[in-house]
């Protein structure tokens, strides 16, 4: 039977300003979703209230897996029952080693039983682990020795995210932006990494810009985000219409979310 | 851990792993609470000092009476000069070996793990309890070359002509209300000299440990090294956990001479009801090396801030100073760098750590003065903070009274963690795996310039410190 992730109605603020607005998806494992909306109309917020973000609140509505509720759990919790998050910015860990801290991940992540202070996974075969996909990835080797996303470039921040989604084997995947400021080449790289771990074992949400993840990941559901609610739902035929004409008839379609999109665009005074 | 202590200690013990007590009505000696001109020549007959000694007492009595409590740094309102004991002897006289050391003590020492780091990797030992040195070694090829290695109230009566040269030079009894106190009620404590040229491959390590409620430890240290010598010092200390306050206030007096070194490492481990005011000084000469390597853990209040001046061209100074505040704590470190001659450098590096509700400053003092040219200092400062309730404050003071100079300040940005923390959640780690996996890395830098086995003892305290408030 395969897995659901199940969002219904969801309701999130950022201290006391309301930001989702009763979000509805359901992804199937095996499925892809694009997520599309102009800038500040809520998709990182609906990545981070996945996760599990603390600052993130869920004022209304649930998450769920196979009909668990996750809406409560803290992210490491969700992430030991197969939640993954692609960081748009990826954050930075000084003097914490990559493979330090994969390997810890890894054990937590593939024995969700696991205490504290208990066995780790070994060192061998996790050795042979990470080599592989690093090399699948086009990365150094040395990069396991580096200190976590610590002066990496953008594109290999990004490549860090896929390095970690490949050896977490996530059963759902949400992947924020993940293609933006990467050079064309790079882009191929994420985009072949992704088309490589996702499939029948995967759900995977899209959040993008860009065609050129979509091409290698075809979605068969588009979804439209325009002020903090999904205002259209398509196949692939939706993005690429997104990508060639760009929001304006959307907006013209939805003319109230839009007028609160553009409100949370403005800067705010806090 | 706390399972196998012989007593419990009253009140709840928490992480902190060394806050069991021993008896106490087995002493050799108590002091009545309090402290007046009685006390202090109790204390000096008891130890049967030269008058001059006795003098030096008196009048840091009166220094210490005159001044007023400092207004800056942490809130010692609820310090109670009146409810403490200013002097316990333990044991009747210092072991050799630690056969010859009460039980109760050895056994303390043992689980504190010090017989056993003596014979791995210590050139030698001082194990002070209470006001008094119970146990003292040193490596026998070491004393040959004359390197000495004795408790200061031994040095008083066995080597007077370099005690009157050096002690109280350094840090005289007028430099600060607590000095001055250390000053007249001064106890135990080590005292090195190295030879010009004797160069001391291992460390010599003091081991400080308060046992008793209300007590106050008043250690005295003095090392001198001699022209092209070298020594790394080291010294740990624990108190029990008790319901009410105790006082650690030490001076530490050191001399660096022409080409040596020297380093100085402190991991303080006090438990959360001292107050830790200790004054800390070198003077470095020329071409010499003055290194503090500072671990400040523990305690209600620290306030602490090594100093090395920089007296002859050449002269380095260094400080690298760790300092974890939690809950209930305030850590007040830093340090000063005073560049009193040309071509002199200095560098501080400080990390500090606030966690659950705990307060740690960094207070540091950088002064070139005039003729100091071609001076260089280098200061780089760095805050982690695991949760709002926490809290970190730097304040840098430069004083520069010379033209050409090269002062580099890195100001201190006071990160909040928590970006940190869910980006490891959310990949699987725990809340505490993922604050103490931040916090490692965070001092990880620092902690690579120890040796390995102190490398090793501050990851572990800091790992017990993140245990503590998780969850
Ligand atoms: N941590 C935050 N603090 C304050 N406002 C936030 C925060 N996160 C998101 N917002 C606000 O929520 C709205 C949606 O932002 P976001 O989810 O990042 O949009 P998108 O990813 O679609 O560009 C914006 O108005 C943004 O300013
Ligand atoms: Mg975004």
């Amino acid at each position: 039977m395969s897995s659901v992730l199940k969002i219904s109605d969801l309701h999130v603020s950022v201290g006391e300003t309301p930001i989702l607005k009763g979000v509805n998806i359901e992804i199937r494992q095996g499925e892809i979703h694009a997520l599309m909306g102009p800038n500040g109309s809520g998709k990182s917020t609906l990545a981070y209230a996945l996760a599990g973000h603390p600052n993130y609140h869920v004022t209304d509505g649930s998450i769920e897996i196979d009909g668990v509720n996750i809406t409560e759990m803290e992210a490491d919790e969700r992430a030991r029952l197969g939640m993954f998050l692609a960081f748009q910015y990826p954050v930075v860990i000084p003097g914490v080693k990559v493979a330090d801290f994969l390997r810890h991940a890894i054990s937590n992540i593939r024995n969700p039983e696991r205490k504290e202070g208990e066995g780790l996974i070994g060192m061998r075969e996790f050795r042979k682990e990470i080599r592989e996909r690093m090399d699948e990835l086009g990365m150094d080797p040395e990069f396991a020795r580096r200190y976590l996303n610590d002066g990496f470039s953008g594109g290999e921040k990004k490549r860090m995210e896929i390095l970690q989604m490949a050896m977490l084997q996530p059963r759902f995947a949400i992947l924020d932006e993940t293609d933006s400021g990467l050079d064309s080449d790079a882009v191929r790289v994420v985009s072949e990494g992704l088309a490589r771990l996702s499939g029948p074992q995967m759900g995977v949400l899209i959040i993008t810009h860009h065609e050129r993840l979509l091409e290698f990941n075809p979605p068969q559901f588009t979804h439209v985000m325009l002020g903090g609610r999904i205002v259209e739902t398509g196949d692939a035929s939706l993005a690429h219409d997104l990508h060639a004409n760009g929001y304006a008839t959307v907006r013209q379609r939805h003319p109230d979310a839009a007028a609160e999109n553009a409100r949370a665009e403005q800067p705010t005074t806090v | 851990m706390a399972t196998d202590a012989p007593i419990k200690s009253e009140v709840e013990i928490g992480d902190y792993q060394y806050g069991f007590h021993d008896p106490t009505d087995n002493y050799a000696f108590k002091s009545r609470k309090g402290l007046d001109a009685e006390i202090v020549r109790q204390i000096s007959e008891m130890k049967r000092e030269p008058q001059w000694m006795t003098d030096f007492r008196l009048q840091s009595l009166e220094i210490f009476e005159s001044r007023p409590m400092p207004n800056w740094g942490g809130d010692m309102s609820e310090l109670d000069f009146n409810n403490i004991y200013y002097y316990m002897k333990a044991a009747s006289e210092q072991g050799r070996s630690w056969d010859d050391v009460p039980e109760d003590i050895r056994r303390t020492y043992d689980r504190l793990g010090i017989p056993q780091a003596e014979k791995q990797y210590l050139a030698g030992v001082k194990a002070q309890y209470e006001s008094e040195v119970v146990y003292g070694s040193l490596q026998e090829d070491l004393a040959k070359q004359g390197v000495l290695f004795t408790d200061t109230d031994t040095a008083v009566q066995e080597h007077p002509e370099l005690l009157r040269e050096y002690f109280g030079k350094i840090i005289p009894p007028g430099d600060n209300k607590f000095a001055a106190l250390n000053s007249a009620v001064w106890s135990g404590g080590s005292f090195i000299y190295v030879p010009k040229g004797v160069k001391i491959e291992f460390p010599l390590q003091a081991y400080f440990r308060i046992n008793s409620q209300n007590m106050g430890q008043f250690e005295r240290t003095l090392i001198i090294v001699d022209e092209g010598a070298s020594v790394h010092y080291v010294e740990g200390c624990t108190a029990p956990t008790y319901s009410s306050d105790s006082l650690h206030s030490a001076v530490v007096e050191i001399i660096v001479k022409r080409g040596a070194r020297c380093r100085y490492t402190t991991i303080q481990n006090w438990s959360n009801n001292v107050y830790n005011l200790v004054t800390k000084r070198a003077m470095a000469y020329g071409d010499s090396l003055m290194e503090w390597v500072d671990g400040n853990l523990g305690s209600k209040l620290t306030m602490k801030y090594p100093a090395i001046y920089l007296m002859e061209p050449g002269a380095r100074g260094e400080t690298l100073s760790i300092a974890f505040a939690g809950a209930g704590q305030h850590q007040d470190a830093g340090a000063k760098m005073v560049h009193c001659a040309p071509n002199t450098s200095s560098r501080i590096i400080s990390k500090s750590i606030s966690k659950g509700g705990g307060r740690s400053s960094y207070r540091g003092l950088v002064k070139i003065a005039k003729g100091a040219e071609n001076s260089k200092s280098n200061v780089v400062c760095d805050a982690l903070i695991l949760d709002p309730a926490s809290r970190s404050d730097t304040y840098p003071y430069i004083e520069v009274e010379e033209q050409n100079v090269a002062i580099e300040h890195e100001a201190s940005v006071s990160k909040i963690a928590e970006e940190q923390l869910f980006y490891l959640m959310s990949r699987g780690l725990s809340e505490a795996e993922a604050s103490a996996m931040i916090v490692t890395g965070f001092i990880e830098p620092l902690v690579k310039e120890l040796p390995m086995e102190y490398a090793v003892e501050m990851n572990r305290l800091i790992e017990l410190q993140m245990e503590g408030s998780v969850g």
